[in-house]
């Protein structure tokens, strides 16, 4: 059985809010003292596919579209013992049925596929669409939001998250799944030997499919004014602070 | 005419959302506003009802509700498709937009029309900026943060003409079946519908607090939700996560009782109307976000705080 993971490296999203900068007229963010990393749930897809390699022998194939430090999140699929890294090098700021054509491409390139994992969103942009768009464009059953799959026979039964709930899904392979974060999937920390090794190991880079015109155009992008100051509650102690909240909450119709 | 097709699923006050939503931008449009309908009928203050009916459709089935409402979009041909950014929505929308060749913006919480067209706005990187998209296709597939737009009223349609849709759909088409279900068994309300939340984070120590926020939850007719910290401790259900991670919350009342405020919480409770904080970390980035807050150690403050309540309540 083979994996596809499909990863992305972001902006820092832990960049606390009064750090976070953008550049209005350009549309994008300033990266500043920021790090670059790898998206969360790219990682929860990736602990996924590496468990299931070592509980079925499936071979995991790390594919990201990026410029040439996106290398860097792959090292780290590497070192958390994905068998194979694919960089497609594409500008990464492009709408989600470009980044997802240019994905089906490397990933037919890399075939065949049985399974491909993705974060269910990236942490920079918050879209949450290449993941069902490359089912699509791969031709490929689909299953959004999902965590703990097991493989029964030529089908997978995973765990889909739903309003209230789980619904446990039978999918027909070949299939794309957009994993959500867990308490199974909980990233390993790659052991020192992995992760030297993965500095060794080869990235393979293929050029990505011309991009059409985009279908959606970021037009604008600006930080929300937050309005006002808190209002920090004054009191000689806690029991003091508390009563005077409840008279504000009162006040306030909040109760 | 341009025309707004809103996709209703079973959740009639999500459909009311998206109606509202469209009719907020109709007007300047000059568009009519309709609504697809998969399944049993419906009766939805649009001017058509658009209504797929197949006994393949009276069960949610991704696959065959994506084959119908690719049925629906070739006999409308709307300018603009609204789908409830619920779980459903988060599936269908960008397969849809995918099928469609349209455009697709996700999590939007408003729209605008600049130069004649739809400007959807979204919150992104984890909810500190907000990005607006213009559509560079024909058509422009949405969908809506639950719980940010003005519904419609719940009347019954008047004048809506319903007009049935030719289905070609059969059962192999659907490539995944729900083998099980499990649902959570909460008293009280569920976090995203919650009016109230309180919520605990690292600075509770351990589970044994969560019972007195449970306690004061069930006080104020609230739920309880907990930052992701709390939850990877395994000191409460993931299910209770609030944040990007987790459960997005639009509650006008969030009480946050020793949790930080790191971004991916923040983003989960971007749409809250009243954030208030009780933290004993003066720094901590949560009092950057709430209206009200309490620097001291939450032990000093929560049970004068529940007293209080109890009193204001009256219960």
């Amino acid at each position: 059985m083979k994996i596809a993971v499909c990863i992305k490296q972001i902006l820092d999203p832990e960049v606390a809010p009064k750090d976070f900068k953008i550049d209005a007229a350009a549309k994008l963010p300033i990266r500043g003292q920021a790090k670059m990393v790898l998206s969360s749930f790219d990682e929860n897809a990736l602990e996924t596919a590496i468990q299931l390699k070592e509980s079925n022998g499936a071979k995991v194939a790390a594919v990201c579209l990026g410029p040439k430090e996106a290398d860097e999140a792959l090292r780290r699929a590497l070192a958390m013992t994905a068998d194979e890294a694919i960089r497609i090098d594409a500008p990464i700021d492009q709408d989600a049925q470009s980044l997802a054509a240019a994905l089906a491409e490397a990933i037919k390139g890399a075939g065949p596929v049985d399974l491909v994992l993705v974060g269910r969103q990236a942490g920079d942009w918050d879209r949450g669409q290449v993941g069902p768009m490359l089912a699509e464009a791969l031709g490929y059953a689909c299953v959004t939001a999902s965590f703990q799959p097991e493989l029964k026979g030529d089908k997978l039964q995973v765990r889909h998250e739903v309003e209230g709930g789980v619904d446990v899904v039978e999918v027909t392979l070949p299939a794309v799944v957009a994993i959500t974060n867990h308490g199974s999937n909980v990233p390993r920390i790659p052991k020192v030997k992995d992760t030297m090794m993965a500095m060794r190991k080869p990235i393979a880079v293929v050029a990505a499919p011309a991009a059409g015109a985009p279908l959606v155009i970021r037009e604008e992008l600006s930080i929300p004014q937050q309005d006002g100051e808190c209002e920090i509650i004054p009191g000689d102690d806690g029991p003091a602070k508390a009563a005077a909240l409840a008279e504000r909450l009162k006040d306030l119709k909040l109760l | 005419m341009a025309e707004i097709l809103i996709v209703a699923g079973q959740n009639r006050k999500a459909a009311l959302e998206l109606i509202g939503a469209a009719r907020g931008i109709a007007e300047t449009l000059g568009a009519r506003v309709t609504a697809a309908v998969c399944g049993a009928a419906q009766d939805l203050p649009v001017q058509t009802i658009y209504h797929a009916e197949s006994p393949l459709l009276n069960a949610y089935q991704p696959d065959l509700y994506l084959a119908a409402l690719t049925a629906v979009v070739k006999q409308a041909a709307p300018d603009l498709i609204l789908l409830a950014h619920d779980a459903q929505g988060q599936e269908l929308g960008p397969r849809l937009a995918a099928r469609l060749g349209a455009g697709c913006v996700t999590d939007c919480i408003g729209f605008e029309v600049k130069d004649g067209k739809v400007l959807a706005r979204k919150p992104v990187f984890g909810g500190k900026a907000v990005a607006g998209y213009l559509p560079g296709s024909a058509t422009l597939v949405a969908t809506v943060r639950p719980r940010t737009q003005a519904p419609a009223a719940d009347e019954p349609g008047v004048g809506t003409e319903v007009m049935p849709v030719a289905l070609t759909l059969s059962e192999s088409m659907g490539l995944t079946r729900v083998v099980d279900q499990i649902r959570e068994v909460a008293a009280g309300p569920k976090l995203e519908e919650a009016r109230i939340v309180i919520s605990g984070g690292r600075g509770l120590g351990g589970p044994e607090p969560f019972a007195e926020l449970q306690r004061f939850a069930e006080l104020v007719g609230g739920a309880v939700g907990a930052s992701r910290a709390a939850c990877d401790a395994g000191w409460v259900p993931s299910s209770w996560q609030v944040g990007q991670t987790g459960k997005m919350v639009a509650p006008d009342l969030y009480i946050a009782i020793g949790i930080s405020g790191a971004s991916q919480h923040l983003a989960g409770i971007s749409s809250a109307k009243n954030v208030i904080a009780i933290n004993k970390d003066a720094e901590a980035p949560i009092f950057k976000r709430a209206t009200l807050g309490v620097v001291a150690d939450y032990k000093t403050v929560l049970p004068t705080l529940i007293d209080q309540c109890r009193q204001i309540l009256g219960r």
